[in-house]
């Protein structure tokens, strides 16, 4: 699909449904592909590697640099952050869990053949394709105000279900249509059901090619996640806002909220890779 | 004695072109047919409408008593007595070579684990692949996972098997010890009905050779009646290219 690989391993991303992310986006099959999460190093690629290793380490080094050297604020800040990332842990595990399921249903639902449920799973896409996650996450927020109230984070971590669910759906289409029909073919004609057929030959070869897409996908939502500090939700971010306006010291926060998102993002990019060199070496 | 498989006037378009056109065909208990034919003359086709992997534009399509065009009857039950095995192998690649024949008894069947296994044991022993029950298809050549495949297809104890070119995508070499094992499967007496040109193979096993071009049946005959002596202008044309 791919001309221009500037995001992923080549060797991955071709078998493996590309990020559908830049597609539901723009409507078409990506061109020019560019992942939006963080740069996965390959141990294979040895420039995109030590571009890893540099800003990775780097990043720790200059965090570990200020909290020693520089105290005042940046210990403090350090100090003051780690409350806001379990948070941002919170609203990540808990929307991908709850967006996996979502995605799993609404990906069925688009390779459906019942024409009903076809169509609202498409609906469902286009509609989220369609809204900023910012808006949806505003929109969902007082929607669900009028309705019921729920804690903020709840609200957060709704809006960000339905809104990486319709991501998330794509891939596992994706996933399951990449996988060859003579599977589908050889196992009803030996008396399977479609159902049984989906369950015990074509589900357990898609979660083997979408896999590091959903990693990747991990990852933006990780970053994605820092939308939620506009609600009253006290993530990474928002601890970083909170600090600044006690002290005006809003370049230090942000520097090392800055720092504290990208060692987040590199670690879990690493261990995409790693997971889908693994799953490489097994083949099958 | 009454056919096992009965083809009646079946037509199968796909848009605006022709796979079948009132292809009639029936095939006895124990008997083995070969389908021959140039590449789009419908033969796969045919074979995968008798399974209802496709459906038929119009027609019937018998098995037994039961009317596989009938949308009325339990496909399902008709797909478990007609084995079929296909061209890409089409075997599981996450199930090993056992699994990959277990499967079916025990989702469909719901045979018990062990039993399973025992029949899965017996059926790899009888193409000559005991060794490899915990291999998984990537391991194996290609003449070994067509072997698995039909080990597979007989998991089910099927009155028919259905053969989509078996040996087309193997090496030279790899193709002895499939047709191996169906010359012994025909002498067992299984129902067969392959789509495929092996001459050898047609000699060796078959009770009849069907010629096929542009969706029509053109003629059929005993194998050797057929290849040396072909009635059909077109038949000893399309043989005079293979031979």
């Amino acid at each position: 699909m791919a001309e221009i690989d500037t995001g992923r391993k080549a060797g991955a991303s071709s078998e493996a449904p590309a990020s559908p992310r830049r597609e539901l986006r723009n409507g078409r099959a990506a061109r020019i592909e560019v992942s939006d999460g963080a740069l996965i190093p390959g141990r294979g690629e040895k420039a995109t590697f030590s571009a890893w290793r540099i800003s990775f380490f780097g990043a720790l080094a200059v965090l570990v640099y200020l909290f020693i050297a520089r105290p005042t604020p940046y210990r403090d800040i350090m100090l003051f952050l780690p409350d806001g990332i379990l948070k941002t842990f919170e609203v990540t595990l808990m929307s991908i869990a709850c967006a996996l399921v979502v995605g799993l249903i609404a990906g069925l639902g688009r390779i459906s053949r019942i024409m009903i449920l076809n169509r609202i799973a498409t609906i469902y896409v286009e509609i989220i394709r369609g809204i900023p996650l910012l808006v949806q996450i505003f929109y969902i927020y007082y929607a669900m105000g009028k309705i019921i109230q729920v804690p903020d984070i709840f609200a957060a971590v709704i809006a960000m279900t339905i809104c990486y669910g319709a991501y998330l759906g794509e891939i596992f289409r994706a996933g399951i249509q990449s996988i060859h029909k003579g599977q589908m073919e050889a196992a009803i004609a030996l008396g399977l059901t479609r159902g049984q057929a989906l369950r015990r030959i074509i589900l357990p070869q898609t979660v083997r090619v979408v896999l590091p897409p959903l990693g990747n996908e991990f990852i933006a939502l990780l970053k994605d996640s820092s939308l939620v500090s506009i609600l009253a939700v006290s993530d990474l971010l928002r601890r970083g806002r909170e600090y600044a306006s006690k002290t005006f010291d809003y370049f230090e926060a942000f520097t090392v909220v800055a720092l504290v998102y990208l060692v987040m993002t590199l670690f879990f990019s690493r261990l995409v890779a790693l997971m889908e060199e693994r799953m490489n070496r097994r083949g099958r | 004695m009454a056919d096992r498989i009965r083809i009646v006037n079946a037509c199968k378009n796909f848009g605006k072109v022709v796979a079948l056109k009132n292809a009639s065909l029936t095939v006895k208990p124990g008997e083995v047919v070969l389908v021959i034919g140039p590449s789009g003359s419908g033969k796969s086709t045919m074979l995968r409408c008798i399974n209802r992997l496709e459906h038929l534009t119009s027609g019937e399509i018998w098995v037994d008593d039961d009317m596989v065009t009938d949308h009325a009857s339990d496909i399902r039950k008709i797909r478990e007595e007609v084995g079929m095995v296909f061209q890409s192998f089409n075997l599981f690649p996450h199930l090993s070579a056992l699994e990959n024949i277990t499967l079916a008894p025990r989702v469909v069947k719901k045979m018990p684990d062990g039993e399973a296994k025992e029949l899965g044991r017996k059926l790899l022993a009888r193409v000559g692949l005991s060794e490899k029950e915990a291999v998984y298809p990537e391991q194996l050549s290609g003449g070994q996972q067509q072997r698995v495949a039909i080990a597979r297809a007989l998991a089910m104890n099927p009155k028919v098997m259905l053969f989509d070119e078996p040996t087309s995508a193997l090496d030279p070499e790899m193709i002895k010890e499939v047709l191996d094992v169906m010359v012994e499967l025909a002498k067992e007496g299984m129902t067969m009905l392959v789509v495929s040109h092996e001459m050898g193979f047609a000699r060796a096993a078959a009770h009849a050779v069907v010629f096929m071009d542009n969706g029509e049946i053109i003629e059929r005959g005993h194998p050797d009646e057929i290849f040396d002596h072909a009635k059909e202008e077109r038949t000893q044309r399309f043989l005079k290219h293979i031979l």
